[in-house]
């Protein structure tokens, strides 16, 4: 009872202490508006707006017909071009995707020569390179397929399949984008704010004023965590309910409940990290350094950027320590496959556990920083 | 003005929020003379100072400097190379983790000394304080009497007009504030054209001065030299003096303090038996004995870093002790007692309470965390408010009230819960007279009267007299310990002050240490001052910076380390981690044929390298269920008689079912699927014998990177994400912390230009991240064995300018920004979402639309990563990038005039 009355006076400090920053509380406001819409509308479709350029030696109505079929928003209108600036252009980056109709290629074509056509992919332009190249041998496909037809008679083919993309039929990146990085958003936060105000407290003082009372560290540092965690929690959940359902008009699913939950369970992780990192940084300048040093990993190997399945095994089980891996595939799951606690119940062990690991360090460690 | 005034003021207002802090002062100050302002503290001396020193704004009134308006940019920067200004505080100007010769030489080359002329004076300087032989020594570990010779050090060191300093001698030992202040008379005898211009709150020390001012609220009571004021009011002090120059109404609040004897008390409230504490080598506190009785007041004195704060932090179980113990009411002290807490009221030297609470939230958090009773808990708080006259201040913020009714709402705050034993760490430093007699009233109520045992430590004498008992302490160790007045009887001295200087002098003589020698009389010789003092721009005071900065870097090793090895540790994650070549994705089969037909379909994906199969399937709510879960990412299903359709050429479907949720990845499994399904047509086909092969066929080339590798197109992506990041963290403290801390009073008064300061500091982290731009690259070429098919200088060249833009945006952050958690977090917003998102890392910045093109299309990184990958992957030369190259080349000079902009040469 009088650990929870400590708790909770040391809580509400924390909240007053916010209240007197406002351009903090400015950036909080961005960072769960402003920043999760124009990071949710940037992610383009695959592909989106590609550049496309076309050296087209064979100017004959087949070309024509499959120039015309790149169209927006897949590609931006092809651009006729010759040899020499098709190494050029894909030199600057101006195009990411050339492709060579060799002369005669309409009379090979009809004449059943099977003739080929050239695609230059831009390697390095990653993502957009490999999908891309898939969607362009399609539409070629399909499109010298049609003109064939009509000439000779191409057989049905013998197995059909169907593809039915469950839980985002039209795979919108922007839903699961706008998600993502609520998620990133949280991760920061809780981690910086926490951390700093501990720093903060040694800098100016103020915690060994408090350590001379009767509270002890463990009532310091939830004190912290919950009073942190509520405002991110409060934060995220406006951003959810106003920014991703409203503004971004993403339908989720799933329970928003449930996702609460999973927030404030990951927000325990993560002020705990903050905690951590706050009491192994020795000064702000640190702090602000490992910050970023642990942002970095955390953004874009804990499967919001890149697909897990891609990551090499290694990174995969070390990234199983963060606890945004498990809290990324928690939000996929509540908010766009509607999964209940049945289904998602390892992850939140999994992030509770890892929690708690950081927990118990960042006490230990605070106890120790203290003396 | 008259040549007789060295500054003017008219009609000077000054107001902070709701604060006069000046109201309506007229000033003349007399030229060659040693001039001081004596007051309270919060009644404007040092707003009056910072005004005259031109590190504040002014508001209102005219200011007049030098034979010049202040107001005047170009006045202020002809005449600051003229005007020293020491801020209040101890070392507030200095660099703690520079040393002595290191601080001395940073302001020498600001004043654009050369290298003999920096050596002779600062040679000199040294020898005539006593510094010289700790020239090696960082400023942050000397002792407060150091500090402030050295602080005097760095303001004398350019010989200047006008000398400008705000209560120099407060938290100094007896002692070093004697020598302080013969030698600030030795140097005017050296210069007697030299003006001094000082705030001091220690009415003994004003008796020296030539002129007085007396402040009050804002307003000047009084001027003339002390004997005039003396004479004016009839006293035999200043200390006097003052009290009778103040206005009636607050005259009538001061009464002479009476300490009625203390009754002996059987009880031992505290006690210490050999309590040493030891940091690495250093002994802080050696083998300190005492002894103090229930309801004594016990005073410590000593000068800064004796050791005074250590022995109390070590009663207070804030620092376990090395050897020795402590015993409170004879129990020792375990620092996880909650209940001796309970008995224990501590007040730390510093200003500890929360400043972003007011007086009231701070009164009750701590009322609750002794957890008073609710209704006794009003009834204290309104006890306290009455008590330390603090009702009129219930909702002000601590940081805007003066210094006394701070420390009174300390002293509220630490006996709120009634303790027994109070702990007082220097509580009255840099309070004003009256205000420490009501402060020693309240303590001698609660000793007196309530049986408080009180430990406080002091360095004005005549408090320490009113203790019953006093413990002299210099170098860790207590000197002797006694009743004031057996003290004095010792050393057969007639005052406590001088008793004091003489133990003190005796422990130096053991200790060997150097005392301060007197000068050679021979004035310095004035070297010819350089022209570059008043150029509007000067590479050697931008040099000096850069040179500082770099300094403090070295210093804390622990931040280039992680820089360093954080950003090749990065690079190795990310070039590996991150990769579009998904493999290993799971699935699940739904085959309600189970023909071999069936099979071999199945067996065409089982056999693929992107697909790991897991347990088959057995109803569509499994299916459901395990897609939902995330378990699977694709299902696939064989309706019932496949094989037969098949065979019949009835076309059967197949059903495959992706997980959509994570669209990047979905797009991958559908290509896949269909380039296996594809593939197992093409098998149909040639076992039957039919030619099915499309009409056309599309060759495709992967270029730059032929065999569609992940880490050649990471890596010369993942060098420019981290350049932009962590140089921008490294620079985005630079200037705030200088706010926070307060060094940035040099910045304000030197004649250093805002552009200097800035790429001053900006140079040493460009040259950090260039050298771990060449790490990166080395490792990326030789052990991640990418090829660089471009050449090195243009990616230099690139990089250089990009870094440029890094650290300029990071400084940009510090100067707008006034906090070091905002200044972190708003870097960190800047940063990584356009740097990761935005600029071309996953997709092209032409695939944007919307904020994020614009963004992307303007932020650095765009253009290196265009850099990065042209020279890596295509041997593209300079001629080629000279696009990438001009965006860069433009966004540095607007990043420094935004930074220059933001950045304030006057505090507001």
């Amino acid at each position: 009872m009088r650990a929870l009355g400590n708790i909770l006076q040391l809580g509400l400090k924390e909240l007053r202490s916010l209240y007197r920053d406002p351009a903090l509380v400015v950036l909080i406001v961005y960072s769960f508006t402003l920043a999760i819409y124009s990071s949710a509308t940037a992610i383009p479709e695959a592909p989106h707006r590609a550049t496309i350029a076309v050296v087209d030696e064979d100017r004959s109505p087949v070309s024509q017909r499959l120039l015309n079929a790149f169209q927006l928003p897949y590609f931006v209108p092809p651009v006729y071009i010759d040899h020499a600036q098709m190494d050029s252009g894909m030199d600057d980056g101006r195009y990411t995707f050339t492709l060579n109709i060799p002369p005669g290629f309409q009379e090979d074509l009809l004449a059943g020569r099977r003739p080929a056509i050239q695609l230059n992919v831009d390697a390095t332009q990653v993502s957009q390179a490999f999908t891309g190249a898939g969607h362009i041998q399609q539409i070629i496909a399909s499109e010298v397929a049609e003109f064939a037809q009509r000439y000779r008679s191409v057989a049905a083919l013998p197995v059909e399949t169907v593809v039915r993309t469950a839980f985002n039929p039209n795979l919108t990146r922007a839903w699961f984008g706008a998600v993502n990085e609520v998620v990133n958003q949280i991760t920061m936060l809780a981690m910086i704010l926490t951390g700093a105000a501990l720093i903060r407290e040694r800098e100016h003082g103020t915690i060994e004023h408090l350590l001379v009372m009767p509270v002890t560290p463990i009532e310091i540092m939830l004190g912290k965590v919950w009073a942190m965690g509520l405002v991110v929690l409060a934060a995220a959940s406006f951003s959810l309910a106003v920014v991703v359902r409203g503004w971004l008009d993403i339908p989720l699913q799933g329970s928003l409940a449930l996702f609460i939950g999973a927030c404030a369970l990951h927000l325990f992780a993560t002020t705990s990290m903050g905690i951590f990192f706050g009491t192994v940084a020795r000064s702000m300048p640190q702090l602000g350094l490992l910050t970023i040093l642990v942002m970095i990993p955390l953004h874009i190997l804990s499967g919001g950027v890149t697909p897990r399945e891609s990551m090499p095994e290694l990174v995969q089980q070390v990234m199983l320590v963060a606890p945004t891996t498990h809290f990324v595939q928690l939000s996929q799951a509540i908010l766009f496959r509607s999964a209940g606690l049945d289904i998602v119940w390892p992850q939140f062990l999994a992030v509770a556990a890892i929690g708690a690991a950081f927990f118990a360090a960042a006490l230990g460690r605070l106890r120790k920083s203290l003396q | 003005m008259t040549e007789a005034s060295v500054a003017r003021l008219d009609n000077v207002s000054l107001v902070y929020g709701k604060t006069h802090a000046l109201d309506g002062v007229g000033l003349e100050v007399p030229a060659r003379r040693m001039v001081g302002l004596i007051g309270p503290d919060g009644v404007g001396k040092s707003s009056l100072l910072a005004l005259v020193a031109g590190a504040r704004q002014i508001q209102q009134g005219s200011v007049q400097v030098l034979g010049g308006d202040m107001a005047d940019q170009h006045h202020r920067r002809a005449v600051c190379p003229r005007i020293a200004y020491m801020p209040q505080g101890l070392g507030r100007n200095l660099y703690p983790t520079l040393t002595v010769l290191e601080n001395l030489e940073f302001f020498a080359r600001l004043f654009g000394q050369a290298r003999a002329e920096r050596r002779w004076r600062i040679d000199e300087l040294t020898r005539s304080t006593g510094l010289h032989p700790f020239l090696d020594r960082p400023a942050g570990k000397l002792s407060g009497g150091m500090k402030q010779k050295l602080g005097l050090c760095c303001a004398l060191i350019h010989d200047p007009d006008l000398l400008i300093l705000d209560e120099p001698t407060t938290g100094v030992d007896p002692l070093s504030r004697n020598q302080f202040w013969e030698l600030i008379e030795r140097i005017r005898a050296d210069r007697p054209q030299m003006s001094v211009l000082v705030a001091t709150a220690y009415m003994d020390e004003a008796q020296r001065f030539d002129h007085l001012v007396a402040m009050d609220a804002g307003h000047i009571l009084a001027t003339g030299t002390p004997d005039e004021l003396l004479a004016r009011t009839a006293s035999s002090n200043l200390e006097e003096a003052f009290i009778r120059l103040l206005p009636e109404a607050k005259r009538s609040h001061h009464k002479a303090l009476e300490i009625p004897p203390r009754r002996a008390s059987e009880e031992v409230a505290i006690e210490a038996h050999g309590l040493t504490m030891r940091f690495g080598d250093f002994v802080a506190v050696d083998r300190v004995n005492f002894r103090i009785e229930r309801g004594e007041i016990f005073g410590f004195l000593g000068s800064n870093g004796c050791g005074k704060t250590t022995t109390m932090k070590m009663l207070t179980g804030l620092l376990p002790a090395s050897a020795g113990e402590a015993l409170l009411f004879g129990k020792p002290v375990d620092p996880h007692d909650l209940l001796t807490r309970q008995r224990v009221g501590y007040m730390s030297q510093a200003f500890s309470l929360y400043s972003e609470l007011s007086v009231l939230q701070n009164l009750e958090m701590h009322a609750r965390l002794f957890h008073l009773p609710a209704q006794r808990r009003e009834m204290r708080i309104r006890e306290m408010l009455e008590r330390f006259e603090l009702e009129d201040e219930v909702d002000s913020l601590p940081d805007r009230l003066p210094l006394g009714v701070r420390q009174r709402l300390s002293l509220a705050v630490a006996v709120i819960h009634q303790p027994e034993i109070l702990i007082l760490d220097e509580p009255t430093s840099g309070v004003d007279p009256i205000a420490r007699d009501g402060f020693w009233e309240l303590l001698v109520q609660l000793s007196r009267e309530e049986g408080v045992t009180i430990f406080i430590s002091t360095h004005f004498m005549n408090e320490a007299l009113r203790c019953d008992r006093i413990s002299l302490m210099h170098a860790g160790k207590v000197l002797d310990s006694d009743t004031p007045q057996a003290l004095m009887d010792k050393r057969g001295l007639p005052t406590l002050e001088a008793t004091f200087i003489a133990y003190l002098e005796d422990a130096l003589a053991e200790a060997g240490e150097e005392q301060p020698g007197a000068t050679a009389a021979t004035p310095p010789a004035r070297v010819a001052a350089s022209r570059e003092q008043h150029a509007r721009f000067s590479l050697r005071r931008l040099l000096s910076y850069s040179r500082r900065e770099s300094m403090e870097l070295r210093r804390d090793p622990v931040r280039a380390l992680l820089a360093m090895l954080g950003t090749v540790l990065l690079m190795f994650i990310m070039g590996y981690g991150v990769s579009f070549d998904v493999e290993n994705l799971s699935y699940a089969v739904l085959d309600r044929d189970q023909t071999t037909t069936s099979q071999s379909y199945l067996l065409n994906i089982a056999g693929s390298r992107y697909f790991t199969e897991k347990a088959p399937l057995t109803s569509h709510a499994e299916l459901d269920r395990r897609l939902r879960s995330g378990e699977i990412s694709l299902a696939i299903e064989i309706p019932p008689g496949f094989g037969r359709d098949l065979k019949r050429g009835d076309h059967p479907q197949i059903a495959f079912w992706i997980d959509g949720a994570m669209p990047v990845r979905a797009d991958t499994i559908q290509g896949y699927v269909q380039g296996l399904h594809a593939s197992y047509l093409q098998e149909l086909a040639r076992e039957a014998g039919v030619d099915s092969a499309q009409p056309a066929e599309v060759a495709i080339r992967y270029r730059y990177n032929p065999d569609v590798q992940s880490l050649p197109a990471m890596v010369p992506a993942m060098i420019p994400i981290l350049l932009m990041m962590i140089p921008a963290m490294l620079t985005a403290l630079g200037v705030v912390r200088e706010k926070e801390l307060g060094s940035i009073t040099n910045f304000y008064v030197t004649p250093t230009t805002r552009l200097e300061f800035l790429l001053g500091k900006q140079l040493p982290y460009i040259a950090l991240a260039m050298v771990n731009f060449f790490t990166m690259v080395l490792l990326a070429v030789f052990l991640m064995g990418i090829p660089l098919s471009g050449s090195l200088l243009t990616l230099s060249l690139g990089a250089l300018l990009y870094v440029t833009c890094s650290t300029g945006l990071g400084l940009l952050m510090s100067s707008i920004l006034s906090s070091q958690i905002a200044a972190i977090f708003g870097t960190a917003i800047a940063t990584l979402l356009p740097a990761i998102q935005f600029s071309g890392l996953t997709h092209p910045v032409s695939a944007l639309e919307g904020a994020s093109a614009f963004i992307g299309g303007l932020y650095p990184t765009s253009h290196f990563l265009t850099i990065s990958r042209g020279v890596f992957s295509k041997a593209l030369g300079a001629g080629d990038l000279l696009p990438s190259f001009v965006p860069l080349l433009v966004a540095i000079p607007l990043l420094t005039l935004a930074s220059v902009a933001g950045l304030r040469k006057q505090e507001k």
